[in-house]
């Protein structure tokens, strides 16, 4: 009951405190509003981009293993290491597709970009997929319109292909393309089907490509110094790692490699671009909070400052008040209830001023900036922290004081 | 008794040098009295006043106040004593600046756990006695020394304290009101109140039953006035 009715006349202390210095309370609490406002909107926008990147990330697909001569994730030198590496071949994928017990599709792939003509239009730098039946499981490319390569298709080279959305939209706004003569590279391909639409990953449209038969992409635009990149589809995610190291011991075995040698092939999977994501935005939290921390510190003495000034000024008072039967801990509450005020403010304030920061960059900007409710949870735990830990000095040099000589003080 | 005080010390050390203020003080003082302590400046007679008002302790001697072993305390506990025992009145009034009458009033029922409704009650009835009802709302800056000085008796009343405590209550005051704040305390005294006055004033010691003169940290004289 005493302790309530001590909280009640310290906020209102605080209160007319902070009314009656009005300059001196907003540039206080100035420090704090930068500080908080500053760590949120950082704190928003990497979690925006995490959002985002995790939902482009997933489109790769979790359940697919890429086998290829390079690694994604590379170090400065590593490409010089990895470009003598033998090229990976058809003959390996038909290999671990005999072999391998854990995958359910294995397609050979090779990549190319080229324009493709249809009458007078033309669709360019469309990215030419050259693969077996397989793909459609592996890459996700269920057709839309016609049919997928079939097995004939692939091991007949048959001038073929399926065409992406983007493509579709680009050479045949209006007609069927089905049985279309299409030209790419020089070469004629009749249109077999449409692929489903499949977005973009960063900003590159997967829509705009066109499937071929391996065979026939091989003699079109070259097969000798290309490595055929071998995607793998698993029938869960769980599966995985199971069959990362049954791959990885069926490559080793075709490959003939010794116990002590290295791999000369890269198992690439989705996760992998995760980790190196997760690497780097772990750099951005890092200086974020580094950054937050010092604005905040700043902010911090700033009001322990305020608070000094306060207690100095105040010195009378608390005199009278210590004389009149104040305990320790009730000076001690009065001032630490003062710079928790402040804070509070300059949280409020500053939660605010995020908020709306971030809705302006994700409306103007392609970042997606983000804050969700636990900001407020944040926002709360730094009126804690900054109001106790920065109060607590002058709360308790306010404390302190002997009665005799603050009531003397002029 | 209400106050004894059985050979009160007190001795501040300056760095290695030691100060000797009370030499060993003997006074008591029974309830309902109105007792003037007077002495010449460095006679010890403010120490004494921080003493009895619990504000300091003494470095020897023994000091009960109203059954309450004081010498011994700790701050927190002298400042619960403070808060129930003793009612201050300053020269200066020590009054908070941003608080209105009724607030400053107020304050001493705040550090005891008074619920809001009783403070306000309470309060306006203290304010009633020294007769500044109508100045209840007025801050300190807005009302005139004599008000001010009244403000400071009903706060030191308000808490029913076993002792009103008034350093140079008039010091501040011209003597037209320095007058009319002596009869407040003689009407605070007939209600039964115990009243103790620290002044150098012979005319407002004489407003008292009983004069300890106090000189050199001793007590030159303890007479009761005619």
């Amino acid at each position: 009951m005493r302790f309530f009715s001590y909280v009640a006349e310290s906020l209102k202390i605080a209160y007319e405190a902070l009314r009656s210095y009005k300059m001196r309370s907003i540039l206080t609490t100035l420090g704090i509003v930068i500080g908080v406002s500053t760590v949120i909107t950082i704190v928003a926008l990497v979690q925006g981009l995490n959002i985002a990147f995790e939902q482009q990330i997933t489109k790769i697909g979790t359940t697919t293993i890429y086998i290829s001569k390079f690694p994604w994730i590379m170090g400065n030198n590593d490409w010089f290491k990895f470009r003598n590496r033998p090229n990976l071949t058809l003959k390996h994928a038909e290999q671990l597709k005999q072999l391998s017990k854990t995958t359910v599709a294995v397609a050979p792939t090779l990549y190319t970009r080229r324009n493709i003509k249809f009458l007078n239009s033309t669709a360019e730098g469309v990215i030419i997929v050259g693969t077996t039946t397989d793909y459609m499981e592996t890459s996700n490319s269920l057709p839309e319109l016609g049919r997928f390569l079939s097995e004939t298709d692939v091991s007949h080279r048959r001038a073929v292909c399926v065409l992406g959305q983007e493509v579709l939209k680009n050479l045949f706004p209006a007609q069927d393309p089905i049985g279309k003569r299409v030209t790419i590279g020089g070469r004629k391909f009749k249109v077999i089907g449409v692929a489903e639409k499949k977005g973009s990953i960063f900003g590159d449209s997967m829509d705009n490509m066109a499937v071929i038969p391996i065979g026939l992409f091989q003699s079109a635009f070259g097969a000798r110094y290309r490595s055929v990149d071998i995607e793998v589809k698993v029938a869960s995610p769980e599966l995985l790692e199971s069959a990362k190291d049954e791959l990885t011991g069926i490559m080793r075995r075709i490959r003939s490699l010794g116990s002590s040698d290295e791999d000369d092939f890269a198992i690439n999977e989705q996760s992998l671009l995760m980790e190196t994501y997760k690497q780097l935005t772990g750099t951005l939290w890092a200086v974020a909070i580094g950054v937050g921390a010092i604005s905040l510190l700043v902010g911090g003495i700033g009001i322990m400052n305020i608070l000094l000034v306060s207690v100095t000024e105040r010195t009378r008072e608390i005199g009278i008040r210590k004389a009149i039967g104040a305990k320790r801990s009730d000076i001690m509450v009065q001032f630490l209830i003062e710079s928790l005020m402040i804070c509070a403010v300059g949280v409020i304030i500053g939660v605010g001023l995020a908020v709306g920061l971030a809705k302006f960059i994700a409306a103007t900007t392609p970042l997606p900036a983000a804050i969700t409710a636990w900001v407020a949870l944040l926002g709360l735990g730094f009126v804690v922290t900054i109001g106790l830990f920065f109060g607590i000095y002058p709360a308790r040099k306010a404390a302190r004081l002997n009665p005799i000589e603050a009531l003397r003080y002029e | 008794m209400l106050i004894q005080l059985n050979n009160i010390e007190k001795t501040y050390e300056i760095g290695a040098l030691k100060v000797p203020a009370l030499k060993g003080v003997n006074i008591h003082i029974a309830n309902n009295e109105y007792v003037a302590i007077m002495g010449p400046s460095g006679s010890g007679k403010s120490t004494l006043m921080n003493i009895i008002g619990c504000l300091d302790t003494p470095t020897g001697g023994e000091y009960i106040l109203n059954e309450n072993r004081v010498s011994q305390m700790t701050d927190d506990e002298l400042a619960e004593i403070r808060n129930r025992e003793i009612g201050f009145v300053f020269q200066t009034f020590n009054l908070l600046p941003r608080a209105n009458a009724l607030h400053n009033v107020e304050l001493p029922l705040i550090y005891n756990g008074t619920n809001s409704s009783k403070r306000k009650e309470l309060a306006k009835q203290a304010l009633e006695k020294v007769g500044l009802a109508d100045r209840m709302n007025h801050k300190p800056n807005e009302l005139s020394g004599g008000q001010r000085q009244r403000v400071a008796i009903a706060r030191a009343l308000v808490n029913d304290p076993s002792i009103i405590l008034a350093d140079e209550p008039t010091g501040n005051l011209d003597s037209r009101t320095g007058e009319e704040i002596m009869e407040v305390f003689e009407i605070l005294h007939d209600a039964g109140n115990t009243i103790i006055i620290v002044t150098h004033e012979e005319y407002i010691a004489e407003h008292s039953d009983r004069i300890i003169r106090l000189r050199d940290g001793l007590v030159e004289r303890d007479e009761a006035v005619n």
